[in-house]
Formats: C-alpha cells, structure tokens, sequence
C-alpha cells in the first residue's frame, strides 16, 4: 500500500511553526495534525494558502461525551503530495468558538458556517456568518450535537426561509425563482437582483432536499452504510458509494482484492460518461438546439443500458460493498460490452461534432457565464468547472485511489472559464474515460472482488477521496464501535461549487441563467444532504 | 443543417414501441425479491439484511409476523443473499405500482420453535411469490397504451427531497426511446397547466409547505404518484428530525411506485394507472425470459 509522492507536506509541517510544535500522525492516505486550540488557525490558513495549498472541507464533531471537547476539521489539498493534510483542532465546550478563516479562504465561507448551524460553535470573525444549512424559520437547534435525537420533532415551521440581503439602487428589482423549478430539476431557491436585463447580485437559498444524511449514518448499521451513501445524490451513486467503502476501508487499513480495485475504475468511469453526455445535451437544449439533446439523451440512455448490463442496475447500484464489490465483473460480459462501447464512441464523437460544427450554438455559449481563474482558486472551485477556470485538480491524478494508481489519466484544463468551456471539459473527458475503462479492462485480473472487512477499532478515523463526475468527493468518517459511525462527513464537489455560479452569472442576463446553471449542473441533493 | 439532417438519418427510428409490454431487461438485472413464505424457515436472516427496514420480523412467544414491504424496499438483494435455503429469491418481474399503500405489504403469521425457527406457517399473503401470466399482464398493458394514445396529460414533477435518482429515470422518459410525449403525455412548468403531481422523495420538512402549496395550485380533479421508496415511505432515510413523511403524510396519493429508482418502464406504468388508463395489475410485471438472476 505504499504510494509515492513529493512529500510537500512532510517540509511543510516542518516548516510552519504552529503545525511543527503540534502532534501528527502518518498515513498512507493522510497526514494528521493534532492541535491544542484553534488560536493559531489563522496563521496556518495563511502559511498554507501562500504555499499553494487548497481547503478543500471544513467541518467539526461532537466529542463532549468522550474527551470533552468539540473538534474542528481542516482538510488540505495539495497537487504535490498524494495525502491529504488533516488538520484538528481542539474546541473547549466551554467557549464554542473558533477564529473564522474565510475571509483568507474563501472556499471556507459556507463550510464554517454549516459548522455553526450544525453544531453551534460559532465561526468568529466570519464576513457573513448567517445561518447557510438550517433555513432561517428553523429554531435554534443543532443537529449534529450528540444530544439532538436523530427522530426530533421539529415545530411548525413559519415565517420566512431565508431574509435575503438588499440590494440597493436605481432601477433595481428582484427575481426570485423557485424553490420548485420549472422543469425536472432539484429545489433550491436563486433571488435575482437585476438592473434592466443584466444581474447584478444572486442570492442563493439552498438546502431544501436536507434529510439528515450525516445523522442517519450514525443511526444506520455498519453494513448498510453504502446504499445510505449511494443516496447522498443519485446521479453519483457510484461516486459516493465508492467513497464512503474506501473511507471504510482505510479505517480498517485494507485494500480491495485487484479485481475489484481496477474494476471500479470502469464503473466510475462509466457514471461519468452517462452524466456528461446528458449535460452537453442539456447545455445544447438551453441555447436552443435541441436535436443536439435528442441525440445525447439517446446516447445516455445506451449508456444506462450498459450500466445495467454490466451491474444489474442503471445507476450503478448495489454492486459497491466495503471491501471490495459484491461479485466479480463477469468477464462474459466484457467483450460484447467493449464493443457497445467502440458504437457509444463513434456516436458520441459525431454529437460533439454537430454541436461544436453550429457557429450559432458556440456563439451563445462563448463567454457566457464566466468564471474567472483568480476566482475560482479563491473560491476553492473543484472538477469540471474548476477545470474550465484553470483549476489543474484531479483527484484520479493527483491522490489516486484504487485502479488509478498507475493508469494517470489525462486531465483536460482551460483557462476561458465559461460555458463553453465547461462543455469542452466534459467532451473531452468522456474521451479520456473511455481509454481508462479499456486501459483497466485489459488489465481487469481474474479472482475474487470481495476482502472480508476486519473489525475497525473504535475511534479509529479515516479521509477518502475520489473524483466523481463533478469533481472531489470527501468522506470522513470515525467508526463508533457499536457497529454504527459515530461521524461521517460528506462533502460533494456541488458544496465547494455553488458560489462559482453566484460569480458567474453577475453581469449576465436572467435568460442566460438556465444555461450557465446547467453548464454547473450542481447536485442540491449532495450539497443539502 | 446538412449535417443535423444527415446525423438524424444515420441515427433511424429508436423509439421503443410499447415499453412496459416489452420489458426485457438484461441477465445481469437485480429483479425483485419473491418470497417463498411456505419455505421460510427464519426470516430474521433477510430483516437483519435489509438495509431499509423493508422486512421486519415480530416474535410473540411461539408466533411470528413476517412483514415485507416492498414500499420501503430499494431492490438490493441483500434479502436473497442472506437466505440460504432459497426462500427468497430475486425474480425476473416488477413490483407493480399500487394503488394503495397497503397493497405493497405482505404478511405471514408462523409458529416458531425455541431457536426462533419458523416451523409452520399459519397464515400467508394473499398474493404468493409466482404465479399470474406475463401474456395476460403484457396484452392488457398493450391493448391500454393504443387505447390511450392521442389523449393528452400534463405532469407537474415535485421534487420534494429526493436524491435525484428518481429524476434521473424521469428525464429518461423524455428521451427518444421511451419518447413520453407520444402517449401524449408531458411535463409542464406550471402546477396550473396540470392534470397530474408526480412527487418524488422523502418530504423534507423543507420542502413540506411547496409540496402542499403545489398541490392546492394544481386544479381538480388531479392525480397524484408518489414515486420511488422513499416517497411511498422515505425509503433508505427513514424519518428523522428533517424528514416529515412520505407523499401521503402530506397530500393524498393515488399511485404508489416502487423501485429505487423506479425504472422508466415501471414510472410510465403508474402514470397510467393513476389516471384510470389502465386496470390495476394482479401480478408482478414479468419479463420475457423467466430465469433469475
Ligand atoms: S431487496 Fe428489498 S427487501 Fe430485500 S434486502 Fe433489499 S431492500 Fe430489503
């Protein structure tokens, strides 16, 4: 299980004092740091940030009952080091509060203030610290302290879900839209501030769809863990199902079997074509070309098929167990699916010709919606759109899990940052997921895909990541010894993504905003969890 | 427009000419779990590895209840696996939608021994694990679909917390295979232009108060489906301080769809049902080859 890599966070705590004089911990998978208070966490975030590091989650947990104490989380990236840097800090329940770091880091703003509304330690010297998870009608509960019981039941909810901020001038006026949509699309609430045609601020009310996932998984036995994280969004069932048997899996320190280990890299893969062709459809039909969308919602449907075909189900379900899979890939079934694959290609190339061949479709979607670099490394923007806006981030690449370690995949990167480029991130990678699935299925070994799951110490933590189709999914999990997690954090690339598209669309008119949505496709399930 | 032309002929006909009459899905399908309650010696094994509480077992003294409700199942076939004497099997046939919610709940009473086996049954399910034609079920369905063409309904789709799996299978509906609009059936943007709700999701208290508000703009008579596990019963979620029920703890429901997702074919079958198209089915909906999984 060793994994090279340049080390930079071995230097790195070396060198930034706070972290030098703290208590840490190697893994392959981690590099932990232990710290006494969180008083120094604004030197670090600074120390960090100048050397080219990322906060890719924030979050806390509720250890009162055990060591008398909150713990806050930092979790860093960085593109020379395959481990992630884990940094905790201790929060006394005597004073609930930590030194806020968003205005540094931006890409912390919502994640600190979950942290308040989930477990009431205040985020201090946050720029805009209301309430981003729990709506504003909701009483002052938090859920994710040990003593909130999971089946609660909440008063009536009344009054107003959100107060949004003004915004003042002129000719101003609101557009709220939602939160059901007009269309098949999740509910989320945008309000629009806009001058004439073009919009000048949006505010974002989100967290409709929150079912309390995070709570659940502490309520819910061990074994049944991955269909709960194969419903944290649907349209990535593989995604993070994958990421909560890895988290597992590093708990218990064991790998899959090979099999299992490269086969996962083609179901992965296989999640990731459906749903990228669907939205280069579905960035076509916005601007109005809807036969482009006929054809790729055709060509997602061939790729559904393929999925049950391989899996036994369209979303990818119920294959993933911690450990491994359920049951080997049948190799049977390789073969003829390789070749409905080579017919998917060639279809799939000729879609992206027709729509890249329609000078009016390029048109539209060239330099609409522009996220600029500057902010989207500010911001802390991940995957597809990250990638449009000059963000070099894979996780296959840069901490690769499982089958990837060895197959290095190509990362498409551009610097544009609009709609446009969105969808040329997404053309290309389908390419490019196509070669890795025939890459691991070449090398797919025979044998068995499941390792039995040793028993995890109780306490014991671990982080896993992996590069859905959006971008980075983080789990974090902390085994309970009772066979339940007594925490688990899940962090979808959609939490870190949503304020890319508040930029975005500044200085963009409202009817542009379906599109420049779209070229986003952000999952609400997966951040409302 | 040369090109588009050219890219639609190259492409031909693939719309699919009658979905549910012609299910067949792959070998590979999951299917769902047929009981064989006769057979079943100790369905503690299959509750114990249910993931969402879909079998649950209820001792007292030397009876037992066995419940199976195929409204909270997710078609998982952990259930199968952890009865090794086959009592449980995963059949090549849909869990047809209902029209009510009880309709989707077996239950079988048993005398147990001391160890907790089950060792006769007392009284089982009205509906047992195979029986019923697919012929007959496929020719009525059929028959209904080209008696409904040309009709027309609008659907309000309501996402009133799901994971987005469910819409997932939705938009599939609209693609050119399944082809929706031909039954003349499609989704409109306004609860006012519709004849019929389609929620999905477990109700989050969120999203309660625009589930209801939906509901009253949409004009009577109207219909509504709750689709998939955990808008019939919250599903894998269960309920819990941000969940407020399923679809009918908040409006009243018409249709109930299982699957998680429910598939295309299953979705269409219980928009039908839910406008009277269609007579209610007696058995699953089979599939062509009848081997399992
Ligand atoms: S198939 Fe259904 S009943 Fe069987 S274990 Fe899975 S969810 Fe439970």
């Amino acid at each position: 299980m060793s994994r090279p890599g340049s080390a930079a966070f071995d230097s790195l705590m070396a060198e930034v004092r706070p972290l030098a004089a703290s208590a840490c911990e190697k893994t392959p998978w981690e590099v932990r740091a232990f710290l006494p208070g969180a008083d120094d966490r604004q030197e670090i975030a600074a120390a960090l940030l100048d050397r080219g590091c990322r906060f890719a989650s924030v979050f806390a947990e509720d250890r009162r009952a055990q060591e008398r104490a909150y713990y806050l989380y930092d979790v860093v990236e960085h593109r020379d080091d395959h481990r992630y840097l884990v940094i905790r800090y201790r929060v006394a329940p005597e004073q609930p509060r930590f030194p806020s770091i968003s205005l540094q880091a931006p890409a912390a703003n919502w994640m600190e203030r979950e942290t308040q509304d989930w477990f009431g330690i205040e985020a201090e010297g946050h720029p805009n610290p209301r309430r981003v998870a729990l709506h504003d009608h909701w009483p002052g509960v938090h859920p994710l302290l040990k003593d909130f019981p999971i089946d609660a039941v909440l008063p009536p909810l009344e009054g107003d879900p959100h107060i949004f901020r003004q915004t003042i001038g002129e000719g101003v006026f609101y557009v709220p839209v939602g939160p059901v949509h007009a269309g098949i699309i999740e509910p989320g609430h945008f309000h629009f501030a806009v001058a004439g045609e073009p919009v000048i601020y949006l505010q974002l009310r989100l967290f409709y769809t929150h079912k309390g996932v995070e709570k659940r998984f502490e309520n819910l036995p061990l074994t049944h863990g991955v269909f709960l994280a194969e419903s944290v969004s649907g349209d990535t069932s593989f995604g993070h199902g994958l990421a909560h048997c890895l988290a597992l899996e590093h708990a218990a320190g064991i790998e899959a079997p090979p099999h299992a280990r490269i086969g996962r890299v083609i179901l992965l893969e296989l999640e990731r074509i459906y749903n990228h062709a669907a939205d280069i459809g579905a960035i076509a039909t916005d601007v109005g070309f809807v036969i482009a969308n006929s054809h790729a919602t055709r060509l997602r449907e061939q790729m559904l098929r393929l999925n049950e075909e391989l899996t036994g189900s369209r979303l990818l379900r119920g294959l993933l167990r911690p450990g491994g899979l359920r049951r080997p890939l049948d190799a049977a079934r390789l073969a003829p699916f390789l070749e409905k694959l080579e017919s998917f290609e060639r279809e799939y190339r000729s879609l992206v010709r027709l729509i890249e061949d329609s000078d009016s479709t390029r048109d539209r979607l060239e330099t609409t919606g522009t996220l600029p670099p500057a902010k989207a490394k500010d911001l802390g923007i991940v995957g597809v759109a990250g990638r449009a806006s000059g963000q070099d981030l894979d996780v296959r690449r840069d901490h690769p899990f499982d089958g990837y370690q060895g197959l290095q995949p190509r990362v498409p990167v551009f610097s544009q940052g609009d709609v446009l480029h969105r969808m040329r991130v997404r053309s290309e990678e389908v390419l490019e997921s196509l070669s890795l699935i025939r890459a691991a299925a070449a090398e797919l070994p025979e044998g068995p895909s499941l390792s039995p799951l040793p028993e995890i110490a109780p306490g014991a933590t671990a982080l896993s990541a992996v590069e859905g189709w959006r971008g980075e999914i983080l789990h974090w999990i902390r085994n309970g010894g009772n066979g339940r997690l007594d925490r688990c954090r899940i962090k979808d690339p959609s939490l870190n993504n949503w304020p890319a598209i508040v930029e975005a669309i500044q200085g963009n008119i409202i009817p542009d905003f379906p599109v420049i949505n779209k070229s986003f496709n952000l999952s609400y399930s997966g951040t409302d969890r | 427009m040369l090109n588009i032309l050219r890219q639609s002929l190259r492409t031909g006909l693939v719309t699919i000419g009658d979905p549910i009459g012609s299910f067949n899905p792959p070998p590979a399908w999951r299917g769902t779990p047929r009981f064989d309650f006769a057979a079943w010696r100790d369905a503690r094994l299959a509750a114990a590895a249910c993931p969402t509480g879909a079998i649950t077992v209820l001792d007292s003294g030397a009876s037992r209840t066995v419940k199976v409700d195929y409204g909270l199942c997710i078609f998982c076939g952990g259930c199968a696996d952890a009865c090794p004497e086959g009592a449980v099997r995963m059949a090549r046939e849909l869990e047809p939608p209902a029209l009510r919610r009880g309709d989707l709940v077996l239950s079988a009473e048993y005398e147990i021994n001391s160890n907790g086996v089950q060792t006769r049954l007392l009284s089982g399910p009205a509906r047992g694990s195979a029986s019923g034609s697919i012929e007959e079920t496929g020719a009525a369905v059929r028959q209904a679909v080209h008696r409904i063409l040309g009709r027309s309904l609008a659907i309000r789709e309501v996402d009133a917390g799901s994971c987005n799996g469910c819409e997932v299978e939705l938009h599939a509906l609209n693609n050119p295979l399944y082809d929706l609009e031909r039954f003349g059936i499609h989704f409109v943007a306004s609860p006012r232009h519709a004849d019929m709700l389609l929620v999905t999701g477990p109700v989050t208290r969120n999203l309660e108060l625009a589930l209801l508000k939906t509901w009253r703009a949409t004009p009577d008579p109207k219909a509504v489906v709750a689709a998939g596990a955990c808008g019939i019963s919250g599903g894998i979620f269960g309920l819990n301080y941000a969940v407020r029920g399923a679809v009918d703890d908040v409006i009243p429901v018409d249709v109930y769809v299982p699957g998680c997702p429910p598939r295309p074919e299953s979705l269409l079958y219980g928009i039908l049902l839910a406008v009277g198209r269609l007579a209610p089915p007696r058995e699953g909906l089979r599939t062509a080859a009848g081997q399992e999984e």
